[in-house]
C-alpha cells in the first residue's frame, strides 16, 4: 500500500506554535482522506523551526466505489417530484431509474447511482492546498509581490516550497502535482540552514529523514529535546553540577534548532548575590538557556547552558563566549536593579501624603515603593479604584480576619500593606513572574517580622488546585483578604465570570479561599463577612452617584453577596469532583436553604461524613429505605395532598392494631431523631451519622413485614406518617432526595 | 579580539563608522537609496516617514538609512555599558519584501565580518507592535550567539491600514553590532574612527557627555509642565495641518497637500510623550490614553498619505 510525504518548508515557525501546527496538519490531512473513504494504517507529523512534516502509510491507490440507492416517487407521481428526483439523483430521464415493487406501497422509482472511487493522488492534490489555505495558525501573515492581492495565501512565515510525494515502498514514488499561489509541490526539500542549504530530491519518508539527518537536520522535536536534555545533565554532571530542569524551556529550545548542539558557559561569581531567581528568569526568559545548581547546597552555579544551532568550526567557543557577554550584560541589569530597589527613591518628600495615608515608614525601601504605588495612582480596575486604595481595604479585611485565623492582626495588616510593595521594583518590572518573592526578599532586608515576610510571597498562593496552601496564620489572613477583595468587587460591578472567559481568574480566587479555609481548619462566617464588604465595594464602584441612588443600589448588597456565596458553593462542588468526590453529596448537605450554610469548613466536614457513611452497608441501607419511604409517600401525596402525612404517628393505634416492626420502628425514630439532631448542633457530623445507622434495623424490618397501604385507612394514615418522619430525620443531616443513585 | 584583522580603518570590524558605511554600500549596491537620518527625535527608526509612510500603498519602495533612536527611559548617566537614551539604528525597508530577504539579511551580516560558520545566528519569534503608530507585523529577533541583533519585521499593517504589498523592514542595532565585530565589551570603549594612538576617537569621546547630561535631563529636569503644554500643541498642529492640507469639495484635484508636515507634529507627539513617560509624570490610565492619541494622529496621518503621490493616489 503506498504512503503520502508532505514537507511544508518556509521560513522559521514560532517554537510554541510547532508541535500543535504538525498535530493540527495532521488530522486536517488525515480527517479529509477519510471524509473521502480514503482510509490509511498510521500517519505521524512532525515539526523543526522551518518544517511541518506528515506522513501517512498505507493509503489506498483509489477509494473505493461508492454505490448509493436512493429512493424516488412512486410511480406516476406528479411531475414536480420525478423531475426533483432525477435532479437529484443526476440522472437524464426516468429510462435510468429502476422500479421496485412493495406489496403494500405499490411500485416506486430508484437510482442506482455508481460513483468510481478517487484517484488518491488526485484526493490529495485537493485536500493539501485546501489544508494550507484554511491551516488554523494563532497568528498568519502575507508577504511578497503577492501581498499587493486582497484573499493571498497566509502563513506563519513566508512559505518557500512543498514536497509531496505519493507511491509504494517497491516503485519510485510520483509527485503530486498541485499548485499554491505559485508555489508548486515537488519532491525536493533543503537542509541546515547554515550546514546543507542545498536541494535535496527525496523519495519517500524512510530516505527523507535519513537525507535530513545527514543535511543536518533531526526531524522529531522529541528527539531533539532528548538530545538537548541528555547532552545537558551530561556536561553539568562533568562539571560537578546538575541541570536545573525545565520542560517549558526544553520544549522552546528544542523548537529553536534544527540540530542541537549544547555547550557549557560561564558568569562571574559576584553576580551570585543576586537571588538564585532572579538569576534564572533572566537567563531563562532572555537568552534561553537552562542554569545548573550544586547538587550538594542545592544553590544556583556560576554556569548556564546555551544550546546553539550550529556545529561552529572553532568547537563553539566563540558562540559560548558571545552567550557569555550577553548573559553579563544581563545579569549586570539585574544586579542593577537588585541595588537600586534596596536604595532610597528620589524624590522621597512627594510620597509623603501617601505614607501617611497607608500608615508606611519612609525610612525604609519597600515602605517607599508601596507609597510610590500609591501616589502613582495606578488604576487596579475603572471602576475599583487605584491599587492604593485596594491595598487599604486589604489591610483592613486582614486585620478583621487576623483573630479568626489565629494571626496577630498588628502583621496582618503589615503584611497586607506591604503585599503588592515590589510591582513598582525595577526588579519586577522586568520579570513580572517575579512578584511577591522579590517582595519578600525586599522585607526581609529590611528587617521585617519573618511572618510578615512570609505572608508578602505566599498571599498570592494558592494559584491552582496543585498549588501549596499557606499555613502561616498571617499569610492566611492576608491571602483570603486579597482574593476576597477581587472576589468581592467584581460581584459588585457585575464582572462575573462567564462560560469560558474569566479575565480576572475569579475562580481561581474562589477554589482559593475555599481551599485556604479548608485545608487550614478556618471557621468563616462567610455571608457575614460578604454582606458589608458588598456594600462597601458598591459605594466605590459609584462614587459619582448620589445620595439616593446609591442607597438604591445599596439594596443589593444583600442578593449579590448570596449570589456570591452561590458561586463558591459551585466552586466546591467542582474542587470535590476533581478530587474524585461524590459532588452531589454538596447539594444534599446544602438542602435547600443554601444560604444558611456559609461555613465552607462545616459543609466539607459534613460532606465527608455523609460521604464515609453511605459507604458502609448501614448507609446503603438506609439511603435505600429513604428512597422507598419517599417514593411511597410522593405517590400517596398525590392522593392525599402534600403535607397530608405531617406530624407524629399515633403511638396508641400502633400499641392497639399495628404490627411489632411498626412499633420498633416509631421507637427508633423518637430515639434516633433527637440524638441526630443534637450531634448536627454539636457539629459531630460522624455522631450523627451513627445514630441515623441506628434506624436501619427498623427501616429494613418494616419494609420487610408491613404494608404501607392497608385497607384501614387510619392504618395507612398512620403508617404514612411514620416514613415522613423517617425522612424528616434524615434532613436533619442532610436532603438525601438530592443524593445521586 | 577584533575577528578581522585589517589595517583599514573602515574596517567594519575595526571602526563604528566603517561598519556603518559598510552596511550603506551593502544596501545601495541591492537597489536601496540610502538616506540621511531623519530630522527630528525619533523613538526608533520606524518612525521615519520613508518607513511609516512609504509602507503604505502600492508604489515599490527601497530604502536604507541610519536613524539615532532616542528612548529617555533607557538613559544610565553613562554608567552602564549596554544601555543608551541615544543610539543608532540602521534601517532597511523593501517593498514588496522579496522572496530571499533571510538570506540577504545573512549576506550583509557576513559583509560586516560576522563569521556564519563560527557564529550561531537564529531567527527567534518577536511579534512587532507599535501602539503609537498603529502598526504591527510579524517576524523575529535575528540573535547572534545569543544576542539579539536585529530585528526583522514583516509589516503587515501601518498606521490602521493593511499594507499592500507588504514591506520587509530590518533594524540593526549598530551599538551592538560593533561591539560584537569588534570584541569590546563596553559600548564607550568601541573604537569610532579605526585609528589607533592619538587619532583613536572613541564612541565614549563622542557620546559619553551626552548620554550623561542627557539621562540628568530626561529624568530630572525635562519640565514636564512645558512638555504637557508640546504635547498639546503638537495634537492640535497635526490636526490642524491635516484640516488644511484637505481638498476643497468638488476640487478635481482630490490629494492631500499637507500630509508630511502633519506627520512631523504626529512624530514630536510621540517622543514628548517618551519624555513624559520617563519623568514618571503619566500614571498607567493616562498613559494608554496617550498612546491612543498619537495613534489616532497616526492613522489619520497615513490616511492622508494615501491621498497623494507618494501614497499611490494617482
Amino acid at each position: 500500500m503506498p504512503d503520502l510525504l508532505l514537507e511544508l518548508f518556509s521560513e522559521e515557525i514560532p517554537a510554541r506554535m510547532q508541535r500543535k501546527a504538525a498535530e493540527d496538519l495532521k488530522k486536517l490531512v488525515t480527517d479529509a482522506l477519510v471524509e473521502r473513504g480514503l482510509t490509511y494504517e498510521g500517519a505521524k507529523a512532525f515539526a523543526t523551526p522551518r518544517r511541518l512534516a506528515l506522513t501517512i502509510a498505507g493509503l489506498p491507490v483509489r477509494g473505493r466505489d461508492v454505490r448509493e440507492e436512493r429512493k424516488g416517487p412512486r410511480v406516476g407521481a406528479p411531475d414536480a417530484a420525478v423531475q426533483g428526483f432525477l435532479k437529484a439523483a443526476g440522472l437524464a430521464s426516468l429510462a435510468e431509474a429502476t422500479i421496485i415493487s412493495d406489496p403494500k406501497k405499490g411500485d416506486s422509482y430508484v437510482a442506482l447511482i455508481e460513483k468510481p472511487g478517487q484517484e488518491t493522488v488526485a484526493a490529495i492534490a485537493e485536500i493539501v492546498p485546501a489544508v494550507i489555505r484554511a491551516f488554523p495558525w494563532p497568528k498568519s501573515m502575507r508577504w511578497g509581490k503577492a501581498s499587493s492581492e486582497s484573499g493571498s495565501l497566509r502563513w506563519v512565515r513566508p512559505l518557500h516550497s512543498i514536497l509531496c510525494t505519493f507511491g509504494a515502498e517497491t516503485e519510485d514514488p510520483e509527485i503530486v502535482t498541485f499548485d499554491v499561489d505559485g508555489i508548486k509541490s515537488g519532491n525536493v526539500t533543503y537542509g541546515h540552514r547554515f550546514h546543507a542549504p542545498g536541494p535535496i530530491t527525496v523519495k519517500r519518508f524512510d530516505d527523507y529523514v535519513a537525507s535530513l539527518e545527514r543535511a543536518k537536520v533531526v526531524l522529531d522535536a522529541d528527539r531533539r529535546k532528548e538530545i538537548i536534555a541528555t547532552d545537558a545533565k551530561n556536561l553539568a554532571f562533568a562539571a560537578g553540577l546538575e541541570l536545573v530542569e525545565d520542560e517549558g524551556l526544553l520544549e522552546e529550545v528544542a523548537g529553536l534548532v534544527e540540530w542541537p548542539v549544547v555547550l557549557l558557559g560561564d558568569f562571574e561569581e559576584r553576580f551570585l548575590e543576586i537571588p538564585g531567581e532572579a538569576i534564572r528568569a533572566t537567563i531563562r526568559a532572555n537568552q534561553k538557556c537552562f542554569v545548573l545548581r550544586d547538587p550538594n547546597s542545592g544553590e544556583l552555579a556560576n554556569r548556564f547552558i546555551p544550546v546553539s544551532n550550529l556545529i561552529a568550526s572553532d568547537g563553539g567557543l566563540a558562540i559560548t563566549a558571545g552567550n557569555g557577554r550577553v548573559v553579563r550584560a544581563r545579569l549586570s541589569d539585574a544586579a542593577y536593579f537588585w541595588q537600586t530597589d534596596r536604595g532610597a527613591l528620589p524624590d522621597l518628600d512627594t510620597l509623603k501624603d501617601s505614607a501617611e495615608k497607608l500608615g508606611l515608614d519612609l525610612a525604609k525601601p519597600l515602605d517607599q515603593r508601596m507609597a510610590k504605588l500609591d501616589r502613582l495612582g495606578v488604576v487596579f480596575h475603572a471602576k475599583l479604584g487605584t491599587q492604593g486604595e485596594r491595598v487599604q481595604r486589604i489591610a483592613a479585611l486582614a486585620k478583621e480576619l487576623a483573630p479568626i485565623v489565629g494571626a496577630d492582626p498588628a502583621l496582618a495588616e503589615r503584611a497586607a500593606k506591604l503585599a503588592k510593595a515590589d510591582l513598582p521594583t525595577e526588579m519586577v518590572g522586568e520579570f513580572p513572574e517575579l512578584q511577591g518573592l522579590m517582595g519578600r526578599k525586599y522585607a526581609e532586608l529590611q528587617g521585617e517580622n519573618a511572618s510578615v515576610a512570609a505572608a508578602i510571597e505566599e498571599h498570592y498562593k494558592p494559584l491552582g488546585p496543585s498549588d501549596r496552601v499557606p499555613t502561616d496564620p498571617v499569610s492566611v489572613a492576608v491571602a483570603l483578604a486579597d482574593k476576597l477583595d477581587t472576589l468581592v468587587g467584581f460581584w459588585a460591578i457585575d464582572e462575573k465570570p462567564t462560560g469560558s472567559k474569566d479575565p480576572y481568574a475569579l475562580r481561581r480566587a474562589a477554589l482559593g479561599v475555599i481551599r485556604l479555609v479548608v485545608e487550614n481548619g478556618v471557621r468563616l462566617s462567610l455571608l457575614r463577612l460578604l454582606g458589608p464588604l458588598m456594600e462597601q465595594a458598591i459605594a466605590i464602584s459609584n462614587s459619582e452617584a448620589s445620595q439616593d441612588a446609591l442607597g438604591e443600589m445599596l439594596e443589593s448588597s444583600i442578593p449579590k453577596a448570596i449570589d456570591l456565596l452561590s458561586f463558591f458553593h459551585d466552586r466546591l462542588k467542582v474542587m470535590l469532583r476533581d478530587q474524585g468526590a461524590r459532588h452531589d453529596l454538596v447539594d444534599a448537605v446544602l438542602g435547600e436553604g443554601a444560604s444558611g450554610n456559609d461555613d465552607l469548613l462545616l459543609i466539607t466536614r459534613r460532606v465527608a461524613a455523609l460521604s464515609r457513611f453511605l459507604e458502609t452497608e448501614d448507609g446503603k441501607s438506609l439511603l435505600a429505605g429513604y428512597k422507598r419511604a419517599a417514593n411511597i409517600l410522593k405517590a400517596e401525596e398525590k392522593k392525599d395532598g402534600e403535607g397530608a402525612f405531617a406530624g407524629k404517628a399515633d403511638l396508641q393505634l400502633i400499641a392497639d392494631a399495628g404490627l411489632i416492626e411498626e412499633k420498633a420502628l416509631a421507637v427508633a425514630l423518637a430515639q434516633a431523631t433527637p440524638k441526630a439532631e443534637a450531634a448536627v448542633a454539636a457539629e459531630d457530623y460522624e455522631g450523627a451519622m451513627t445514630a441515623l445507622a441506628e434506624l436501619r434495623p427498623a427501616v429494613d424490618a418494616f419494609f420487610d413485614k408491613v404494608t404501607v397501604n392497608d385497607p384501614d385507612p387510619r392504618l395507612r394514615a398512620n403508617r404514612l406518617k411514620l416514613l415522613n418522619q423517617l425522612r424528616e430525620a434524615t434532613r436533619a443531616v442532610a436532603d438525601f432526595s438530592r443524593i445521586a443513585g | 579580539m577584533p575577528l578581522a584583522a585589517s589595517s583599514d580603518p573602515l574596517n567594519p570590524t575595526r571602526s563604528f563608522q566603517g561598519l556603518l558605511l559598510t552596511l550603506q554600500r551593502f544596501w545601495a549596491e541591492r537597489g536601496c537609496v540610502i538616506l540621511q537620518p531623519y530630522d527630528m527625535e525619533v523613538g526608533a527608526g520606524t518612525f521615519h516617514p520613508a518607513t511609516t509612510l512609504r509602507a503604505l500603498g502600492p508604489k515599490p519602495w527601497k530604502a536604507a538609512y541610519v536613524q539615532p533612536s532616542r528612548r529617555p527611559k533607557d538613559g544610565r548617566y553613562g554608567e552602564n555599558p549596554n544601555r543608551l537614551q541615544h543610539y543608532y539604528q540602521f534601517q532597511v525597508i523593501l517593498k514588496p519584501s522579496p522572496p530571499d530577504l533571510q538570506q540577504l539579511y545573512l549576506d550583509s551580516l557576513r559583509a560586516i565580518g560576522v563569521d556564519l560558520a563560527l557564529h550561531d545566528v537564529r531567527f527567534v519569534e518577536d511579534d512587532w507592535e507599535s501602539p503609537t503608530l498603529g502598526a504591527w507585523g510579524l517576524g523575529w529577533e535575528c540573535w547572534c550567539d545569543g544576542m539579539e541583533v536585529s530585528q526583522f519585521t514583516y509589516f503587515q499593517q501601518v498606521a490602521g491600514v493593511e499594507c499592500a504589498p507588504v514591506a520587509g523592514e530590518l533594524t540593526y542595532g549598530l551599538e551592538r553590532l560593533a561591539m560584537y565585530v569588534q570584541g569590546v565589551e563596553n559600548v564607550y570603549d568601541l573604537n569610532f574612527n579605526g585609528l589607533e594612538g592619538e587619532d583613536r576617537i572613541s564612541y565614549g569621546d563622542v557620546f559619553l557627555q551626552a548620554e550623561q547630561e542627557f539621562s540628568r535631563h530626561n529624568f530630572e529636569h525635562a519640565n514636564t509642565e512645558v512638555l504637557f503644554r508640546h504635547f498639546s500643541d503638537a495634537e492640535a498642529e497635526c490636526k490642524a495641518l491635516l484640516a488644511a492640507g484637505e481638498a476643497d469639495a468638488g476640487s478635481n484635484d482630490p490629494s492631500h497637500k499637507l500630509a508630511l508636515p502633519a506627520y512631523d507634529q504626529c512624530i514630536k507627539a510621540s517622543h514628548v510623550f517618551n519624555l513624559l513617560d520617563a519623568r514618571g509624570v503619566i500614571s498607567v490610565t493616562e498613559r494608554q490614553s496617550y498612546i491612543l492619541r498619537v495613534r489616532e494622529l497616526a492613522k489619520a496621518c497615513g490616511a492622508a498619505w494615501l491621498k497623494t503621490a507618494g501614497g499611490g493616489a494617482n
